[in-house]
């Protein structure tokens, strides 16, 4: 028991292309703690958002170990790979991804319906977030009756339904102005301060400094690992 | 769960209608054109099953005149070659129980001002015996009306509807070729004969009478056919072969001479009818059935559109934990749904279009609950079947082209 919620070892990520094999990560090492707020930061194209695939068990590294709570999940195919990502993470993206033609309620309850919870729970659950979300009102709403902030409330509430310990969010400001975006951020602060690890990326230093560590992405490497105040070099493990 | 993966195909099918309603069209059209195509086929085949009752059993019918071979002569034949000394004689043959000779043709009948052109059976009263065709009202003449040739005659129900309309024809005369008949007693309903006639559209009178009032022989006693019923199903090949031989000695035909005269197996002929009209029952619904393929074809194409266009919904119900099987469903369950409403609403179409053209045909229609049945279960085959390569495309998507998708 290492006692990490993520631990990633050497891990690789290649692209086949027309023009051969196109590697993206090389050689990534990274070590996240429960309770961690981590920024994960670099330039368009670093690979930011393969490593948060590869991390939400929706993508597989070519090579490397990937440990999630002790699990070893890099090679986890099917069923096992739908029940971690249904229950030990939730994942936002930029893009909110909420179903257009079910109601709020419906999106939030949806990660239930796979996990075979009936429906009286699943809305009961799902009412209790969007409430806690700020969206109490709005439980019949469609995602295209609400603004892009409020749309990713939602997702956040959906990401949160199956009580997971880990949230990985991939730029989930992107799509907003920068006051809806520190109120999502003041979410995710909230959220961690309850004692949920995430982990999010960002372009944006403003929105990196709701963070307690921040981890720097260049080229398919991480090339700097700062804790609040204190910086380490990429590697080394951090306090 | 499933449950609440019904709700969302019905959901999903409520975003698109009309191209739900399109889909649906195909199978709606199928599973009609299965039903109603099985009422009419069915309805025929009844029809012949119940001619073939009316008909009588065990039964032959020996024609004046040579086979017809190779479809130059004339079946009935017009040679006198059979005649009621012929039909005498057939009585005393082994496993006959009996035999009746008739004359046959058409007349002009006129009753009150009222005149209908209708078939006038000349014949003897064991003719109602080898039909089993009893009377609703009067009484048969007998044989001594056969003998003094009195103009007597029993009339079918739709002359009698033709000529009397409501009013009693018992008693009445009516006349046949300017003679006039007294009309003895109403045939019972036949119905229709296996080659479509109206068989109550008939009037029956004394053998003798139809040849010197109605027909005129040309030879005295000639008739055109002879209808020969049989003990039992078991003595037809031996009743056959010595109504041959019989006959050929009779007229005298010589060894290797054909005969003037032909055996025709009756009931054998009904029963090839009967096959045939299986047959052609089955045809139509074979060809129907093409049509529920079509309307398969049509939900699995617009199931392949509809999972290309959801790709990114795929993606997104993957990544927050649906399972392979989860995502199979629920396209599966689209196309079951699709195809069994559709297959419904082509239930009502069928039987409706069935209804409405034994309405408009008096053809006769039978829908049956196992046609209906079959409909439903192959429809729904249909949907699990052409669902599933759609539906299995879905599920083997990868979550991160799927979320890529625009
Ligand atoms: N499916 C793919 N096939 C080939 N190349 C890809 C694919 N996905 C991403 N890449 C490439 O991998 C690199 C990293 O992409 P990405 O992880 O999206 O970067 P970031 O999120 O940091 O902007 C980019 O150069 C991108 O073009
Ligand atoms: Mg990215």
């Amino acid at each position: 028991m290492s006692g990490h919620v993520i631990e990633v070892k050497s891990l690789y990520k290649d692209y086949q292309t027309a023009a051969g094999k196109f590697p993206v990560l090389k050689d990534v090492n990274l070590e996240i703690d429960a309770g961690d707020f981590v920024a994960i930061m670099g330039p368009s194209g670093s690979g930011k958002s393969t490593f948060m695939n590869i991390l939400g068990c929706l993508d597989q590294p070519s090579s490397g170990e990937y440990m999630l709570n002790d699990q070893p999940v890099a090679r986890l195919q099917g069923d096992r790979l739908a029940k971690v990502r249904n229950q030990t993470i939730g994942f936002v993206f930029q893009g909110f991804n909420l179903l257009a033609r079910s109601s709020l309620l419906d999106n939030v309850a949806l990660p239930l319906v796979y996990a075979g919870i009936d429906k009286a729970e699943r809305h009961a659950r799902a009412r209790v977030l969007l409430e806690k979300v700020g969206l109490a009102k709005h439980v019949n709403s469609h995602p295209n009756q609400i603004s892009g902030g409020q749309q990713q409330r939602v997702a956040i509430a959906r990401a949160l339904i199956n009580r997971p310990s880990l949230i990985l969010a991939d730029e989930p400001t992107g799509n907003l102005d920068s006051k809806t975006s520190e109120e999502i951020m003041a979410l995710f602060g909230e959220l961690n301060r309850e004692g949920i690890t995430i982990v999010l990326v960002t372009h944006e230093p403003d929105i990196a400094e709701h963070a307690s560590r921040q981890v720097r992405f260049l080229d398919g490497r991480i090339v700097e690992d700062i804790l609040t105040g204190s910086v380490t070099e990429h590697g080394e493990k951090h306090v | 769960m499933f449950s609440a993966m019904l709700g969302e195909a019905w959901h999903a099918m409520g975003a698109n209608r009309l191209r739900t309603f399109l889909t649906m069209l195909g199978m709606v059209i199928g599973v009609g054109a299965v039903v109603l195509m099985m009422a009419i086929g069915q309805g025929a085949e009844q029809a012949v099953k119940k001619s073939i009752q009316s008909m009588g059993s065990n039964l032959f019918i020996v024609l004046a005149g040579p086979p017809n071979m190779g479809g130059a002569r004339s079946a009935t034949g017009n040679a006198p070659s059979l005649n009621v000394k012929d039909a005498t004689a057939m009585e005393d043959l082994e496993g006959v129980s009996n035999v009746a000779p008739i004359n046959m043709g058409s007349a002009q009948v006129i009753y009150a001002g009222n005149n209908w052109n209708t078939s006038i059976i000349g014949t003897t009263p064991s003719y109602l015996d080898v039909r089993s065709w009893n009377l609703s009202d009067g009484y048969v003449f007998s044989d001594s009306d056969i003998r003094s040739a009195t103009r007597v005659a029993l009339i079918g129900k739709t002359v009698v509807q033709n000529l009397f309309g409501d009013d009693d024809p018992v008693g009445k005369t009516i006349r046949i070729k300017d003679s006039p008949f007294i009309i003895l007693g109403v045939l019972d309903n036949k119905g229709q004969s296996l080659d479509g006639r109206d068989q109550d559209d008939t009037i029956i009178i004394p053998l003798t009478t139809s040849q010197r009032r109605v027909f005129g022989a040309q030879f005295s006693g000639s008739v055109r056919q002879i209808i020969v019923q049989a003990d039992s199903d078991k003595v037809m090949p031996m009743v056959e072969d010595s109504l041959n031989s019989l006959l050929r000695q009779r007229h005298r035909i010589r060894e290797g001479m054909d005969n003037d005269f032909s055996v025709r197996n009756l009931t054998a002929l009904a029963n090839s009818a009967a096959e045939t009209t299986k047959t052609m029952s089955l045809l139509l619904g074979a060809i129907a059935s093409v049509s529920l393929l079509v309307g398969g074809i049509g939900i699995m194409n617009i199931m392949l559109v509809s999972v290309t266009e959801r790709t990114r919904e795929i993606g997104i119900r993957m990544a927050i934990g649906a399972r392979e099987r989860d995502i199979l469903m629920q396209f599966l369950l689209e196309a079951i749904v699709i195809s069994i409403v559709g297959c419904l609403i082509g239930i009502g179409i069928g039987v409706g279009g069935a209804l409405l053209v034994s309405h408009l045909t008096q053809a006769p229609i039978v829908v049956s609950s196992q046609s209906i049945l079959t409909a439903f279960i192959v429809a729904a085959s249909v949907g699990v079947f052409f669902g599933f390569y759609p539906a299995r495309k879905a599920a083997q998507l990868n979550p991160i082209e799927a979320l890529r998708f625009q």
